[in-house]
Protein backbone atom coordinates (compact mmCIF):
# COMPACT_ATOMS: atom_id res chain seq x y z
CA UNK A 1 0.00 0.00 0.00
CA UNK A 2 1.34 3.26 -1.22
CA UNK A 3 2.00 5.77 1.88
CA UNK A 4 -0.30 8.76 0.84
CA UNK A 5 2.01 12.09 0.60
CA UNK A 6 1.03 15.01 3.41
CA UNK A 7 2.07 18.46 3.89
CA UNK A 8 2.28 19.97 7.21
CA UNK A 9 2.57 23.82 6.30
CA UNK A 10 5.46 25.73 7.92
CA UNK A 11 4.02 29.53 7.94
CA UNK A 12 6.00 30.43 11.28
CA UNK A 13 8.28 28.82 13.72
CA UNK A 14 7.34 26.59 16.41
CA UNK A 15 7.79 22.52 17.14
CA UNK A 16 6.54 20.95 13.60
CA UNK A 17 9.09 17.72 13.87
CA UNK A 18 6.65 16.62 16.31
CA UNK A 19 3.62 16.62 14.26
CA UNK A 20 6.02 15.15 10.86
CA UNK A 21 7.29 11.92 12.85
CA UNK A 22 3.79 11.39 14.24
CA UNK A 23 2.01 11.82 10.74
CA UNK A 24 4.90 9.00 9.74
CA UNK A 25 4.37 6.77 12.22
CA UNK A 26 0.63 7.29 11.71
CA UNK A 27 1.49 5.75 7.51
CA UNK A 28 2.45 9.20 5.65
CA UNK A 29 4.86 10.58 3.68
CA UNK A 30 5.62 13.83 5.08
CA UNK A 31 6.83 16.71 4.33
CA UNK A 32 7.58 20.16 6.21
CA UNK A 33 7.33 23.33 3.78
CA UNK A 34 6.21 27.00 3.34
CA UNK A 35 5.93 25.82 -0.24
CA UNK A 36 2.06 26.92 -1.02
CA UNK A 37 2.04 25.02 -4.58
CA UNK A 38 3.09 21.81 -2.93
CA UNK A 39 0.89 22.49 -0.25
CA UNK A 40 -1.93 23.00 -2.40
CA UNK A 41 -0.67 19.47 -4.35
CA UNK A 42 -0.34 17.47 -1.23
CA UNK A 43 -2.88 14.74 -0.88
CA UNK A 44 -3.37 15.92 2.51
CA UNK A 45 -2.68 19.07 4.17
CA UNK A 46 -1.81 19.57 8.44
CA UNK A 47 -2.03 23.35 9.49
CA UNK A 48 -0.31 23.84 12.56
CA UNK A 49 -0.62 26.65 14.60
CA UNK A 50 0.18 27.67 18.64
CA UNK A 51 0.19 31.05 20.13
CA UNK A 52 -2.58 33.61 19.42
CA UNK A 53 -5.29 33.29 16.56
CA UNK A 54 -4.69 37.10 15.59
CA UNK A 55 -0.98 36.50 14.98
CA UNK A 56 -1.83 33.12 13.51
CA UNK A 57 -3.96 34.16 11.35
CA UNK A 58 -1.78 36.85 10.30
CA UNK A 59 0.90 34.52 10.27
CA UNK A 60 -1.45 32.06 7.88
CA UNK A 61 -2.55 35.13 5.73
CA UNK A 62 0.72 36.39 5.03
CA UNK A 63 2.16 32.74 3.78
CA UNK A 64 -0.81 32.40 1.25
CA UNK A 65 -2.49 30.05 3.26
CA UNK A 66 -5.62 31.73 3.23
CA UNK A 67 -6.35 30.66 -0.11
CA UNK A 68 -4.58 27.84 -0.44
CA UNK A 69 -7.25 26.03 2.95
CA UNK A 70 -10.15 27.46 1.22
CA UNK A 71 -9.38 26.39 -2.14
CA UNK A 72 -8.07 23.11 -0.82
CA UNK A 73 -11.59 22.64 0.90
CA UNK A 74 -13.20 23.61 -1.82
CA UNK A 75 -12.37 21.14 -4.26
CA UNK A 76 -12.62 18.27 -1.64
CA UNK A 77 -8.66 18.17 -0.35
CA UNK A 78 -8.44 17.16 2.92
CA UNK A 79 -7.40 19.43 5.86
CA UNK A 80 -6.53 18.71 9.18
CA UNK A 81 -6.10 21.60 11.32
CA UNK A 82 -4.06 21.16 14.48
CA UNK A 83 -4.91 23.46 17.94
CA UNK A 84 -4.96 27.41 16.97
CA UNK A 85 -4.73 25.92 13.29
CA UNK A 86 -7.99 24.24 13.77
CA UNK A 87 -9.48 27.45 15.62
CA UNK A 88 -8.61 29.76 12.37
CA UNK A 89 -11.34 26.95 10.45
CA UNK A 90 -13.96 28.89 11.94
CA UNK A 91 -15.58 32.07 11.42
CA UNK A 92 -13.71 33.98 13.85
CA UNK A 93 -11.82 34.25 17.12
CA UNK A 94 -12.71 36.53 20.01
CA UNK A 95 -9.66 37.87 22.07
CA UNK A 96 -10.02 40.30 24.74
CA UNK A 97 -12.58 41.60 23.02
CA UNK A 98 -10.97 42.41 19.86
CA UNK A 99 -12.63 40.18 17.48
CA UNK A 100 -10.05 38.61 14.33
CA UNK A 101 -11.65 36.64 10.88
CA UNK A 102 -11.17 33.37 10.99
CA UNK A 103 -11.06 31.04 7.44
CA UNK A 104 -14.47 30.76 7.72
CA UNK A 105 -14.86 27.13 6.90
CA UNK A 106 -16.99 26.33 10.22
CA UNK A 107 -19.49 28.04 11.63
CA UNK A 108 -18.82 29.90 15.04
CA UNK A 109 -16.42 31.74 16.99
CA UNK A 110 -14.15 31.21 19.06
CA UNK A 111 -13.91 32.29 22.86
CA UNK A 112 -11.88 32.16 26.32
CA UNK A 113 -12.41 29.10 28.27
CA UNK A 114 -14.82 29.78 30.77
CA UNK A 115 -13.16 27.56 33.89
CA UNK A 116 -11.33 29.52 36.30
CA UNK A 117 -7.71 27.94 35.83
CA UNK A 118 -6.69 28.81 31.77
CA UNK A 119 -4.92 27.48 30.35
CA UNK A 120 -6.40 24.19 29.86
CA UNK A 121 -3.36 21.89 29.96
CA UNK A 122 -3.16 18.54 30.37
CA UNK A 123 -4.45 15.20 28.98
CA UNK A 124 -8.71 15.07 28.99
CA UNK A 125 -11.11 12.39 27.71
CA UNK A 126 -13.39 13.26 24.72
CA UNK A 127 -17.54 12.62 24.30
CA UNK A 128 -18.78 11.67 21.04
CA UNK A 129 -21.15 9.64 19.15
CA UNK A 130 -18.62 7.83 17.06
CA UNK A 131 -16.85 10.42 14.72
CA UNK A 132 -14.71 8.54 12.35
CA UNK A 133 -11.77 10.37 13.13
CA UNK A 134 -12.00 8.73 16.49
CA UNK A 135 -12.31 4.69 15.73
CA UNK A 136 -11.01 2.30 17.67
CA UNK A 137 -9.79 4.66 20.66
CA UNK A 138 -11.62 3.87 23.75
CA UNK A 139 -13.57 6.08 25.49
CA UNK A 140 -11.39 6.94 28.23
CA UNK A 141 -8.57 7.23 26.23
CA UNK A 142 -6.78 11.19 27.18
CA UNK A 143 -5.75 13.37 24.35
CA UNK A 144 -3.34 16.42 25.61
CA UNK A 145 -4.76 19.66 25.38
CA UNK A 146 -2.80 23.31 25.63
CA UNK A 147 -5.14 26.17 24.86
CA UNK A 148 -6.97 29.26 26.82
CA UNK A 149 -10.12 29.68 24.04
CA UNK A 150 -12.46 27.28 22.11
CA UNK A 151 -15.31 27.19 19.74
CA UNK A 152 -18.53 26.08 21.51
CA UNK A 153 -21.03 23.00 20.47
CA UNK A 154 -23.07 22.92 18.62
CA UNK A 155 -21.38 23.63 14.72
CA UNK A 156 -23.86 23.38 12.28
CA UNK A 157 -22.90 20.96 9.45
CA UNK A 158 -19.99 19.42 11.30
CA UNK A 159 -19.86 16.05 13.53
CA UNK A 160 -18.12 17.07 16.68
CA UNK A 161 -16.12 15.45 19.63
CA UNK A 162 -16.81 17.80 22.96
CA UNK A 163 -14.26 17.98 25.77
CA UNK A 164 -15.42 19.43 28.79
CA UNK A 165 -13.46 22.57 31.06
CA UNK A 166 -15.83 24.91 32.35
CA UNK A 167 -18.39 23.66 30.11
CA UNK A 168 -17.99 21.67 26.94
CA UNK A 169 -16.30 22.78 23.80
CA UNK A 170 -15.37 21.65 20.43
CA UNK A 171 -12.16 19.35 21.23
CA UNK A 172 -12.51 17.50 17.26
CA UNK A 173 -15.06 18.92 14.56
CA UNK A 174 -15.31 17.47 10.87
CA UNK A 175 -16.87 18.82 7.89
CA UNK A 176 -16.57 16.84 4.74
CA UNK A 177 -12.77 17.06 3.68
CA UNK A 178 -12.38 19.43 6.79
CA UNK A 179 -10.83 18.18 10.24
CA UNK A 180 -9.86 20.22 13.33
CA UNK A 181 -8.56 18.96 16.29
CA UNK A 182 -8.29 21.36 19.58
CA UNK A 183 -6.05 19.00 20.93
CA UNK A 184 -2.52 17.56 19.90
CA UNK A 185 -2.91 14.51 18.57
CA UNK A 186 0.84 14.47 17.94
CA UNK A 187 1.48 14.99 21.47
CA UNK A 188 -1.08 12.24 22.40
CA UNK A 189 0.52 9.25 22.75
CA UNK A 190 -0.98 6.17 21.61
CA UNK A 191 -4.42 7.77 21.19
CA UNK A 192 -3.39 10.30 18.99
CA UNK A 193 -1.92 8.08 16.80
CA UNK A 194 -4.57 6.06 16.59
CA UNK A 195 -6.28 9.35 15.46
CA UNK A 196 -3.66 10.30 13.02
CA UNK A 197 -3.95 6.83 11.61
CA UNK A 198 -7.48 7.13 10.93
CA UNK A 199 -6.90 10.17 9.31
CA UNK A 200 -3.84 9.16 6.53
CA UNK A 201 -5.86 6.14 5.68
CA UNK A 202 -9.07 8.38 4.75
CA UNK A 203 -6.59 10.20 2.01
CA UNK B 1 -1.07 41.80 45.93
CA UNK B 2 -4.09 42.02 43.44
CA UNK B 3 -7.72 40.81 44.87
CA UNK B 4 -8.43 37.48 43.07
CA UNK B 5 -10.96 34.42 43.38
CA UNK B 6 -9.79 31.44 44.76
CA UNK B 7 -8.85 29.27 42.03
CA UNK B 8 -10.97 25.98 41.66
CA UNK B 9 -10.45 23.81 38.48
CA UNK B 10 -12.78 24.37 35.52
CA UNK B 11 -13.90 20.27 34.64
CA UNK B 12 -13.64 17.84 37.14
CA UNK B 13 -11.86 15.32 34.17
CA UNK B 14 -8.37 16.98 33.71
CA UNK B 15 -5.60 14.37 34.68
CA UNK B 16 -3.05 15.36 37.23
CA UNK B 17 -0.15 15.30 35.11
CA UNK B 18 3.01 12.87 36.26
CA UNK B 19 6.47 13.79 34.63
CA UNK B 20 9.57 12.77 35.27
CA UNK B 21 12.49 15.31 34.62
CA UNK B 22 16.27 14.17 33.04
CA UNK B 23 19.21 16.11 33.94
CA UNK B 24 21.82 16.21 31.01
CA UNK B 25 25.03 17.31 30.31
CA UNK B 26 26.55 17.10 27.13
CA UNK B 27 23.99 14.77 25.84
CA UNK B 28 24.27 12.43 28.79
CA UNK B 29 22.42 11.97 31.49
CA UNK B 30 23.76 12.81 34.63
CA UNK B 31 22.94 11.61 38.45
CA UNK B 32 23.37 7.78 37.21
CA UNK B 33 19.86 6.32 36.18
CA UNK B 34 18.77 2.59 37.10
CA UNK B 35 16.42 1.54 34.82
CA UNK B 36 15.98 -2.35 34.30
CA UNK B 37 16.27 -3.13 30.18
CA UNK B 38 18.21 -0.68 28.98
CA UNK B 39 21.21 -0.91 26.56
CA UNK B 40 22.41 2.36 27.33
CA UNK B 41 21.15 4.16 30.93
CA UNK B 42 22.41 7.41 29.51
CA UNK B 43 21.20 7.51 26.87
CA UNK B 44 17.99 10.61 27.43
CA UNK B 45 16.68 9.23 24.01
CA UNK B 46 16.20 5.78 25.23
CA UNK B 47 15.24 7.11 28.47
CA UNK B 48 12.75 8.98 27.26
CA UNK B 49 11.06 6.30 25.45
CA UNK B 50 11.00 4.33 28.37
CA UNK B 51 9.44 7.07 30.68
CA UNK B 52 6.43 7.53 27.69
CA UNK B 53 6.21 3.62 27.89
CA UNK B 54 5.62 3.75 31.52
CA UNK B 55 3.26 6.35 31.31
CA UNK B 56 4.92 9.43 32.03
CA UNK B 57 2.36 12.72 30.98
CA UNK B 58 5.32 14.43 29.87
CA UNK B 59 9.30 14.79 30.41
CA UNK B 60 11.13 17.06 30.91
CA UNK B 61 14.73 17.77 29.90
CA UNK B 62 17.02 19.88 32.14
CA UNK B 63 20.30 20.69 30.27
CA UNK B 64 23.15 21.60 32.59
CA UNK B 65 25.76 21.43 30.53
CA UNK B 66 28.56 24.10 31.37
CA UNK B 67 30.87 23.81 28.94
CA UNK B 68 29.92 26.36 25.74
CA UNK B 69 31.59 23.86 23.30
CA UNK B 70 28.99 20.96 24.02
CA UNK B 71 26.21 22.94 24.21
CA UNK B 72 24.74 22.19 20.93
CA UNK B 73 24.12 18.57 21.93
CA UNK B 74 20.96 19.28 23.61
CA UNK B 75 19.42 19.81 20.35
CA UNK B 76 20.81 16.70 19.39
CA UNK B 77 19.00 14.85 22.07
CA UNK B 78 15.48 17.04 21.34
CA UNK B 79 15.53 15.95 18.30
CA UNK B 80 15.93 12.26 18.34
CA UNK B 81 13.29 12.05 21.38
CA UNK B 82 10.80 14.00 19.03
CA UNK B 83 11.50 11.19 16.32
CA UNK B 84 9.91 8.66 18.83
CA UNK B 85 8.42 10.19 21.74
CA UNK B 86 4.77 11.55 21.11
CA UNK B 87 4.08 13.25 24.45
CA UNK B 88 4.92 17.04 25.47
CA UNK B 89 8.64 18.04 26.32
CA UNK B 90 9.84 20.39 28.38
CA UNK B 91 13.40 21.52 27.76
CA UNK B 92 14.90 24.15 30.59
CA UNK B 93 18.39 25.22 31.23
CA UNK B 94 20.24 28.23 29.60
CA UNK B 95 17.63 29.77 27.85
CA UNK B 96 18.51 33.54 27.68
CA UNK B 97 16.74 34.59 24.43
CA UNK B 98 14.07 34.61 21.97
CA UNK B 99 16.67 32.42 19.48
CA UNK B 100 16.97 30.21 22.25
CA UNK B 101 13.82 29.53 22.22
CA UNK B 102 12.86 29.05 18.18
CA UNK B 103 16.07 26.57 17.86
CA UNK B 104 14.58 24.00 21.21
CA UNK B 105 11.08 24.62 19.80
CA UNK B 106 12.07 24.00 15.96
CA UNK B 107 14.33 20.85 17.32
CA UNK B 108 11.20 19.35 18.71
CA UNK B 109 10.39 21.09 22.06
CA UNK B 110 7.25 21.87 23.16
CA UNK B 111 8.03 23.69 26.13
CA UNK B 112 10.80 25.71 27.31
CA UNK B 113 12.03 25.96 31.30
CA UNK B 114 12.87 29.80 31.62
CA UNK B 115 14.89 30.64 35.32
CA UNK B 116 17.94 32.35 35.07
CA UNK B 117 17.28 34.25 32.09
CA UNK B 118 14.02 35.88 33.39
CA UNK B 119 15.04 37.04 36.38
CA UNK B 120 18.10 38.94 34.78
CA UNK B 121 15.63 39.74 32.11
CA UNK B 122 11.64 39.89 32.99
CA UNK B 123 11.15 41.08 29.59
CA UNK B 124 11.60 38.23 28.28
CA UNK B 125 8.83 36.35 29.21
CA UNK B 126 6.77 38.49 27.28
CA UNK B 127 9.09 38.28 24.29
CA UNK B 128 8.66 34.95 24.28
CA UNK B 129 4.60 34.36 24.82
CA UNK B 130 4.05 37.13 21.89
CA UNK B 131 6.36 35.06 19.53
CA UNK B 132 5.43 31.82 20.34
CA UNK B 133 2.37 31.96 23.12
CA UNK B 134 2.65 31.69 26.57
CA UNK B 135 2.43 27.94 26.26
CA UNK B 136 5.60 27.23 25.36
CA UNK B 137 6.83 29.01 28.06
CA UNK B 138 7.49 27.33 31.79
CA UNK B 139 8.78 29.40 34.34
CA UNK B 140 11.13 27.57 36.71
CA UNK B 141 11.03 28.88 39.81
CA UNK B 142 14.02 27.33 42.70
CA UNK B 143 12.50 28.75 46.10
CA UNK B 144 13.97 28.53 49.09
CA UNK B 145 12.65 30.13 53.02
CA UNK B 146 13.92 33.49 53.71
CA UNK B 147 12.07 35.61 56.36
CA UNK B 148 13.61 38.74 54.73
CA UNK B 149 10.63 38.96 52.29
CA UNK B 150 7.42 39.50 52.66
CA UNK B 151 6.07 36.00 52.01
CA UNK B 152 8.80 34.27 53.56
CA UNK B 153 10.14 32.52 49.93
CA UNK B 154 12.80 33.80 47.62
CA UNK B 155 13.68 33.45 44.43
CA UNK B 156 17.20 31.43 44.27
CA UNK B 157 19.79 30.95 41.06
CA UNK B 158 23.02 28.30 40.45
CA UNK B 159 21.11 25.58 42.23
CA UNK B 160 19.79 27.85 45.41
CA UNK B 161 23.85 29.18 46.34
CA UNK B 162 22.44 33.00 45.26
CA UNK B 163 19.28 34.32 47.05
CA UNK B 164 18.11 36.71 44.59
CA UNK B 165 15.80 38.64 47.61
CA UNK B 166 13.40 38.36 45.11
CA UNK B 167 9.94 37.66 46.65
CA UNK B 168 8.73 33.94 45.19
CA UNK B 169 4.99 35.34 45.38
CA UNK B 170 5.45 38.38 43.87
CA UNK B 171 7.38 36.96 41.09
CA UNK B 172 4.98 34.43 40.10
CA UNK B 173 2.10 36.92 40.05
CA UNK B 174 4.70 39.64 37.77
CA UNK B 175 5.60 36.06 35.27
CA UNK B 176 2.13 35.53 34.92
CA UNK B 177 1.39 38.91 33.84
CA UNK B 178 4.01 39.23 31.85
CA UNK B 179 3.14 35.50 30.09
CA UNK B 180 4.04 32.89 31.67
CA UNK B 181 2.23 29.75 30.90
CA UNK B 182 3.34 27.89 33.72
CA UNK B 183 5.27 27.67 36.95
CA UNK B 184 7.68 24.78 37.50
CA UNK B 185 7.95 25.50 41.47
CA UNK B 186 10.96 23.82 43.27
CA UNK B 187 11.62 23.99 46.44
CA UNK B 188 15.40 23.86 47.26
CA UNK B 189 14.62 23.47 50.73
CA UNK B 190 12.83 19.99 50.27
CA UNK B 191 14.75 19.22 47.50
CA UNK B 192 16.91 16.31 48.18
CA UNK B 193 15.22 15.17 51.29
CA UNK B 194 12.61 12.53 50.57
CA UNK B 195 10.69 14.26 53.21
CA UNK B 196 7.99 15.52 51.02
CA UNK B 197 6.81 18.24 48.95
CA UNK B 198 6.75 22.02 50.36
CA UNK B 199 3.19 21.99 50.77
CA UNK B 200 2.76 25.35 52.39
CA UNK B 201 5.04 26.88 49.33
CA UNK B 202 2.65 24.97 46.89
CA UNK B 203 -0.29 26.54 48.66
CA UNK B 204 1.05 30.28 48.81
CA UNK B 205 1.45 29.96 44.61
CA UNK B 206 -1.50 28.62 44.17
CA UNK B 207 -3.71 31.02 46.01
CA UNK B 208 -1.89 33.97 43.45
CA UNK B 209 -2.22 32.76 40.13
CA UNK B 210 -4.29 31.24 38.05
CA UNK B 211 -1.96 29.32 35.40
CA UNK B 212 -0.78 25.50 36.36
CA UNK B 213 1.54 24.73 39.06
CA UNK B 214 3.99 22.03 38.88
CA UNK B 215 5.44 20.84 41.89
CA UNK B 216 8.56 19.55 42.76
CA UNK B 217 11.31 19.25 45.29
CA UNK B 218 11.58 16.60 47.91
CA UNK B 219 9.30 13.99 46.66
CA UNK B 220 10.29 10.12 48.82
CA UNK B 221 7.04 8.29 48.70
CA UNK B 222 4.28 7.25 46.82
CA UNK B 223 2.17 9.16 49.55
CA UNK B 224 3.84 12.06 49.14
CA UNK B 225 2.28 12.68 45.81
CA UNK B 226 -1.51 13.47 46.29
CA UNK B 227 -0.55 16.37 49.19
CA UNK B 228 0.87 17.94 46.94
CA UNK B 229 -1.70 17.92 44.41
CA UNK B 230 -3.85 18.90 47.33
CA UNK B 231 -2.46 21.89 48.22
CA UNK B 232 -2.91 23.24 44.70
CA UNK B 233 -0.21 21.48 42.19
CA UNK B 234 -1.80 20.88 38.77
CA UNK B 235 1.26 18.44 37.56
CA UNK B 236 4.00 16.68 39.97
CA UNK B 237 7.47 16.20 38.75
CA UNK B 238 10.36 13.96 40.52
CA UNK B 239 13.95 13.09 38.81
CA UNK B 240 15.52 10.70 41.48
CA UNK B 241 12.72 8.53 42.86
CA UNK B 242 11.83 7.37 39.29
CA UNK B 243 15.66 6.74 37.81
CA UNK B 244 16.47 4.69 40.94
CA UNK B 245 13.24 2.46 40.40
CA UNK B 246 12.00 3.30 44.25
CA UNK B 247 8.88 4.20 42.81
CA UNK B 248 7.17 4.01 39.15
CA UNK B 249 4.94 6.64 37.03
CA UNK B 250 2.42 3.75 37.65
CA UNK B 251 2.76 3.84 41.25
CA UNK B 252 2.60 7.55 41.75
CA UNK B 253 -0.43 7.35 39.23
CA UNK B 254 -1.96 4.66 41.74
CA UNK B 255 -1.51 6.46 44.69
CA UNK B 256 -2.99 9.56 43.26
CA UNK B 257 -6.26 7.99 42.36
CA UNK B 258 -6.89 6.22 45.61
CA UNK B 259 -6.55 9.37 47.17
CA UNK B 260 -8.81 10.42 44.93
CA UNK B 261 -7.27 12.39 42.09
CA UNK B 262 -7.36 11.65 37.91
CA UNK B 263 -4.93 10.30 36.46
CA UNK B 264 -4.33 9.28 32.94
Amino acid sequence: MSRPDVVVFDYGSGNLRSAQRALERAGADVTVTDDVAAAARATGLVVPGVGAFAACMAGLAAAGGHTLVTDRVARGAPVLGICVGAQVMFDAGDEHGVVTGGLGLLPGTVTRLSAERVPHMGWNTLDHDGLWLLDGVAPEERFYFVHSYAARPPIAGAEVATCDYGGPFVAVACRGPLSATQFHPEKSGRAGLALLSNWVRSL
Amino acid sequence: MRDRPPVTLGGMALAVRVIPCLDVDGGRVVKGVRFQDLRDAGDPVELAAAYDAAGADELTFLDVTASVDDRDTVFDVVARTAESVFIPLTVGGGVRTVDDVDRLLRAGADKVGVNTGAIARPELIGEVARRFGSQVLVLSLDVAADDSVPSGYTVTTHGGRTRTGLDAVTWAVQAEDLGAGELLLNSIDADGTKEGFDLPLIAAIREVVSIPVIASGGAGAVGDFPPAVAAGADAVLAASVFHFGQMSIGDVKAGLAEAGHVVR
